[in-house]
């Protein structure tokens, strides 16, 4: 079993998360499940009922006296400041005079105990005085309410080259949002320390912005604040910011009240409180010709960002960088609102716009070759960006395509999926079949890696070998179930030539690892993994200097094999040089750091390389409707995904089927309904479906693309793997489009998300029927 | 008469007194006992995240269940084995599915892993329901927003074929230790200003409920436990009935099944499946495992919902209930129970005592339809059920009922006329349309519009149909037409 040539866990192998054995016993420890120190208190957030309105009166008298209660806050009893915003200062973390979306919280009761904090919340009397509420894109656009002036992109003479098309057409689709429904609620503890200090476990991806947001509250130097997040029970993105307000609220109830506070959302709370991917809405007009290539588009994204800016704006930056996906769009126009709503503030989740953007694309792409009864897969492949070298490489942001290998994963992927024959044989039992319809889509994924705010690619690591050998690993990034913990290790374990178990994984501590980037962006083994190689290179330099010196050779005579060190003739134990350098007074710690090269973008001209490189795959998605009903199943999926050089294949192909599935639920099932008031209807999972068990496709292939090596010197050329997979989901709505299609001779105009009512619209659509 | 709560935990036996007895299992495990292995991911039933596994008497053997602790109240585990995440496996073990799941990679951020754990782990002790062999069915009731389930269905399949672990007592040995739990006594517990019993008898049901109307009566509480979790109802006086064992009867004859009121649907399903193959569809969609080790077909009628799914399958197939207030029963057609939205015909302190259905002719014969926006565990938009005879070409019998078109489950009076006695084509249909719009005005709401609602009904009529005039034709996508080809 064991290879004395290779180390136990290193880099390239399918090791199971490093938390597993504890995730199975129930033994790993989220923020609510760590002890409680003793006097612990509960926190519940008071929400507002209205989606807009001034607060006339605001009678609390009846939530101080319900059992259990120890105090009740509100806007003036913060003693810092009253915000929780990610950076645009616009976002109190409880309402003042107005409320500005319904569940927007006013008040916070702190209790004994978790239920009696949550009883004693509802027995607020507050009078209100109602205000015109913009609740939709449409009401947003009309009313002139945006983040910011509307955005643009342009490449060439998109309107001249419309005009001289051949070819013309225009659609509109609509995407819903989505909830994260990750499985941990959000959740803080904050402990008083000495003085003005505070430590507060989150469960959070970006622990220094908690950081920085509780010394605001708190009104207190950074240094006071110590942030710890062991593991969060799933984020997507919605523990990014959406972390803020509880952790902000526990810690200014414990500075005031000098007891330990916790405090986690009730899932209909985290529901109504907490942003969700933004909803859009995209117009399209697009010339191409009779082969279906694409000569020129306009494309209007309107996003609904809610309430306050929060991460709205790179958000929908990143959607206007995926307008194009994989396809080379030789004039472009890409336009941007950004509505301001009074509905939760959207957020970051898996993709942070991307996702909109690309699908918005595949639906062009798909009515195109409607409209030229070609095959959709056809018309997308005479479309793709060129492989390095090729003419067709420039994006509509001005950038180079230098490592496109969409059309080598897309035809194997066809190949493999036998496209062409599964497409004859959908179309044989279409014609056979009246009730039950079948659909089959195959759709591509260029998604840009890197932060596209330039300064944020940055990231540290501690890295401390200790006298037996061991080794103790702190870096910024955070885990949240996508195996970043273990990936890293496994870069430290390769880095110093160990076993894997020698290396232990520590949780992201603002105190070890400072003033990091949040865990985002899918760059979390990318920019950590070098970090910590970073620190690992500078002790390996150090002991192999040293063991040079010592044994009277030159550094290149020295070698990190496994488990041990060959210097010169002579192979040394790993514990036992490093014991040696320690009694000759070899530091023995060091931090690491990383700053991605290459990258730069100028956000106001819309041009630059924002992108460090690209990561690519597909997914060819067989659906089945009832064209009587709507309702329907994926019933297989086959992928091929790039993940250049797996840093762990397992972790990886989880990565993949998971982030599958959220797509598919993003873009099939979960609906989120608001109703004419401005409130959420689907505030819980009695109401909010996500895929359960039986909605995974009963056959489902998925495949690392072999030849993946990533062209930039990443660690271990490997590729971001946490939000690609995402998008592969579009494929199933597609394929849902395509059975839809099926049913009549026109497009049937599929949105999103696709359950049985949209599916049957989209049927009547497709057979030119009146719909009331 | 007990005045204390008896109980195995993790195999060791805990006594309770003075507890509230509104208090839910998840609560007392994560904050009374600090044991915080089990999860709580919605609190309300819906993502499987605090799941434990529970083994009660069923029928005299031990029986072991999945269920959601979040909606548990505590007196409902009296008299039952609760094994947590804690008790899986002893120290330094491994349960077979928790093996299973590290080895295949089935776990990233953890969170619902402990619930994948005992929902597995109940399915691979005695009594083991016919879900167990089918992994989606069987992990319906647990979310995981992480992996996509490959690893985790595939566990449940390797946990399954293993040999049981052998730190498990046996059934027998199981079956005395539950035996020691169990007694005739009437339990009244009281703590946290609530009152509650849990009658042994029927006897002492009907007394204690026509003399105390005020009680809230409680069985599967799968209803009820959102009532305290979510809208955090403080009710007084419980009456809990699931140690009522006449309650959960079925017998089964030539010409008609009773169903105990009390009877969960884990354990009516077989029997209703054999009666009507569609009905056994339609309860292995409703809720999940979880559920229906827990929920009852009583409680799904009393409460009164216009989106029960019982109701509108019972109501084709002529069912009546029975029901007794004090020593007094009456019975009526499961129709007339229903009177408006939220109200039934039924006095306060009345019991739901069981459903008489008559045994259907014809397994195939009656068709039902659920409607929602995911196949498994969701709540239905449009539920349509459909008993239709026809001889000769002829429509001769027709009880149609649809669930979440009006404001209870209701029959389709009009539509049923328009068929009877017509030829059963395509035109009769097409002609009965106009019928089902003029009885039901349906309403939008968050699970469907009410223009789609009224579509489907008539597009629900059209698949009878066609399903009979096209025996072979493919026309579902969930479940089989099991005898209905
Ligand atoms: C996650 C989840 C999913 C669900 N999915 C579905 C679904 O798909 N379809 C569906 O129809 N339902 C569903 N339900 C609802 C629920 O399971 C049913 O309505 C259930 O059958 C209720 O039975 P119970 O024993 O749990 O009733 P309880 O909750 O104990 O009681 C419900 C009501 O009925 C009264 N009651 C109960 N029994 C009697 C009796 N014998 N006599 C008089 N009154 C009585 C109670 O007082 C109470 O008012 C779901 C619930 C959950 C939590
Ligand atoms: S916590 Fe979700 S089912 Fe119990
Ligand atoms: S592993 Fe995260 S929810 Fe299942």
């Amino acid at each position: 079993m064991t290879d004395p040539e290779r180390i136990k866990g290193g880099v390239a192998t399918p090791v199971p998360h490093d938390s597993a054995v504890r995730h199975v016993r129930g033994e790993a420890v989220y923020v609510d499940d760590i002890p409680e120190p003793p006097g612990c208190l509960h926190a519940a957030f008071g929400l507002s009922e209205r989606a807009h309105a001034r607060i006339l009166e605001l009678d609390l008298s009846e939530v101080r006296e319900a059992p259990g209660v120890v105090a009740v806050l509100t806007a003036r009893d913060l003693p810092g400041a009253n915000d929780v915003s990610a950076s645009a200062h616009d976002e109190p973390l409880l309402a003042e005079d107005e409320v500005l979306f319904h569940g927007q919280p006013i008040f916070a009761v702190i209790a004994e105990s978790h239920l009696a904090a949550r009883r004693a919340a509802r027995k607020a009397r507050i009078r209100y005085q109602d205000l015109p509420a913009i609740l939709t894109i449409d009401q947003a656009l009309a009313a002139g309410s945006l983040l910011e002036p509307m955005r643009e992109m342009v490449k060439g003479d998109p309107e001249a080259a419309l005009a001289a098309a051949p070819r013309r057409l225009r659609g509109r689709v609509e995407l819903g949002g989505q909830e994260h429904f990750y499985l941990e609620g959000q959740a803080a503890l904050s402990v008083p320390g000495e003085g003005d200090e505070m430590t507060v476990h989150a469960s959070s991806q970006h622990p220094t912005e908690i950081q920085h947001k509780v010394a605001e509250t708190l009104g207190v130097p950074f240094n006071a604040v110590t942030v710890i997040v062991r593991r969060m029970g799933g984020g997507f993105g919605g523990k990014e910011s959406q972390g803020n307000a509880p952790a902000c609220l526990t810690a200014a109830a414990a500075r005031l009240l000098g007891r330990p506070v916790k405090m986690r959302y009730d899932r209909d709370d985290d529901f109504l409180v907490t942003g969700k991917r933004h909803d859009f809405r995209i117009d399209y007009e697009v010339g191409f010709d009779d082969q279906g290539r694409i000569l020129a588009v306009v494309i209007d994204q309107a996003a609904r960002c809610g309430w306050a800016t929060d991460l709205s704006l790179p958000v929908c930056d990143r959607a206007m960088l995926h307008a194009d996906n994989a396809y080379h769009l030789p004039h472009a126009r890409i336009r941007s609102w950004r509505c301001r709503t009074n509905t939760v503030s959207n957020t970051a989740f898996r993709g942070f716009g991307g996702p909109q953007g690309m699908a918005g694309i595949e639906r062009v792409m798909d009515h195109v070759a409607h409209a030229l009864g070609l095959d959709p897969l056809e018309v997308r492949r005479r479309n793709f960006y060129d492989p390095p070298g090729g003419a067709r490489t420039l994006t509509p942001y001005h950038m180079t395509v230098e490592d496109c290998v969409i059309a080598e994963i897309v035809d194997e992927l066809a190949e493999s999926c036998a496209y062409a024959r599964r497409r004859a044989e959908i179309a044989e039992w279409n014609a056979r079949n009246q009730v039950i319809k079948r659909g089959l889509a195959l759709t591509p994924v260029k998604f840009g890696i890197s932060f596209t705010l330039t300064h944020l690619n940055q990231a540290a690591a501690l890295v401390h070998v200790y006298t037996d050998g061991s080794v103790h690993l702190n870096h910024g990034g955070t885990e949240m179930g996508q195996g970043l913990f273990v990936k890293v290790a496994q870069v430290a374990a390769e880095a110093f030539q160990i076993d894997l178990d020698r290396v232990r994984i520590t949780a992201t501590d603002t105190g070890k690892a400072a003033n990091t980037s949040a865990t985002a962006a899918s760059s979390g083994s990318d920019l950590n993994g070098m970090a910590v190689r970073d620190a690992c290179e500078k002790i390996k330099r150090r002991l192999t200097a040293f063991a040079a010196e010592r044994f009277q050779t030159s550094a290149d005579q020295v070698r990190f094999l496994p488990g041990r060190v060959r210097v010169g003739e002579e192979e040394i134990a790993f514990p036992d040089l490093v014991r040696m350098a320690w009694e000759a007074r070899v530091p023995l710690s060091a931090t690491g750091f990383y700053a991605t090269p290459r990258i730069s973008w100028d956000r106001a001209a819309g041009r630059g390389r924002p992108f460090y490189y690209f990561a690519y795959g597909a997914a060819a998605t067989e659906a089945a409707i009832d064209a009587l009903t709507g309702q329907w199943r994926i019933e297989r999926v086959d992928i091929l995904h790039d993940v250049g050089r797996s840093l762990n294949p397992a972790i990886d192909l989880g990565q993949i089927e998971g982030g599958f599935v959220q797509g598919m639920g993003w873009l099939t099932m979960e609906e989120l309904v608001w109703d004419e008031a401005g409130r959420l209807r689907t505030h819980a999972p009695s109401t909010y479906k996500i895929p359960a068990a039986g909605d995974r496709p009963r056959h489902m292939n998925i495949r690392i693309w072999e030849r993946g090596e990533n062209r930039e010197p990443t660690i271990h050329r490997s590729k971001a793997v946490g939000e690609p997979p995402l998008m592969l989901g579009i494929s199933a709505w597609l394929a849902l489009s395509d059975a839809a299609a099926s049913c009549g001779p026109a497009y049937p105009a599929l949105d999103a998300p696709a359950t049985p009512e949209r599916v049957l619209r989209a049927i009547a659509r497709a057979r030119g029927e009146r719909w009331p | 008469m007990r005045d204390a709560i008896r109980l195995l935990l993790n195999g060791r036996a805990v006594e309770l007194r003075g507890v509230d007895p509104r208090m839910t299992l998840l609560d007392w495990l994560r904050v009374r006992r600090r044991m915080t292995g089990t999860k709580e991911g919605c609190n309300e039933g819906d993502c499987g995240a605090c799941t434990v596994s529970v083994t009660r008497l069923e029928n005299g053997r031990p029986a072991r269940r999945a269920l959601n602790a979040c909606i548990q109240l505590l007196p409902m585990l009296d008299g039952c084995a609760v094994t947590t995440v804690e008790g899986a496996a002893p120290a330094g073990r491994l349960h077979p599915a928790q093996e299973a799941i590290v080895r295949l990679h089935g776990s990233q951020c953890g969170f619902c892993t402990p619930g994948f754990v005992m929902s597995i782990h109940a399915a691979c002790g005695p009594g083991a329901p016919p879900e167990a062999d089918s992994p989606p069915d069987l992990l319906a009731g647990n979310l995981c927003r992480c992996t996509g389930y490959g690893p985790l269905l595939e566990a449940a399949r390797q946990a399954r074929a293993a040999p049981r672990p052998d730190w498990e007592p046996d059934d027998e040995a199981m079956a005395a230790m539950l035996r020691g739990l169990d007694d005739d006594e009437d339990l009244r517990l009281e703590g946290g200003g609530c009152v509650a019993h849990a009658p042994a008898s029927l006897e002492s049901l009907c007394a204690l409920a026509a003399e105390r109307p005020g009680a809230l009566l409680v069985a599967g509480a799968t209803d009820v436990g959102l009532w305290l979790t979510k809208r955090l109802d403080e009710p007084a006086e419980l009456i809990f009935m699931h140690r009522v064992k006449e309650l959960r009867h079925i017998t089964e004859k030539d010409d008609e099944i009773t169903i105990g009121a009390g009877a969960r649907y884990v354990d009516a399903r077989p029997v209703l499946a054999r009666a009507a193959a569609d009905l056994g569809e339609l309860i292995r969609r409703i809720g999940s495992v979880q559920v229906r080790n827990a929920g009852t077909i009583g409680g799904n009628i009393a409460n009164g919902s216009p989106i029960g799914d019982m109701a509108p399958a019972l109501i084709a197939l002529g069912a009546r209930v029975e029901l007794r207030l004090g020593a007094r029963g009456r019975s009526l057609p499961l129709e007339d129970f229903f009177i408006d939205y939220g109200r039934q015909d039924r006095a306060p302190g009345e019991v739901l005592t069981a459903i008489r259905l008559p045994r259907p002719a014809d397994p195939a014969r009656l068709r039902c339809w659920k409607i929602s926006k995911r196949f498994d565990q969701d709540i239905t938009a449009v539920l349509g059920a459909f008993d239709i005879a026809v001889e000769d070409g002829v429509v001769r019998h027709a009880r149609i009922a649809f669930g979440g078109m009006a404001a209870t489950p209701r029959r389709a009076r009009a539509t049923e006329q328009a068929l009877l006695g017509r030829p059963w084509t395509e035109e009769t249909v097409e002609d009965a349309l106009p019928a089902l719009a003029r009885d039901f005005a349906p309403i939008d709401d968050m699970r469907a519009s009410a223009a789609y609602r009224l579509r489907v009904a008539g597009a629900l009529l059209r698949k009878r149909l066609i399903e009979d005039m096209a025996p072979g034709a493919p026309t579902r996508l969930a479940g089989t037409r099991e005898g209905a080809a």
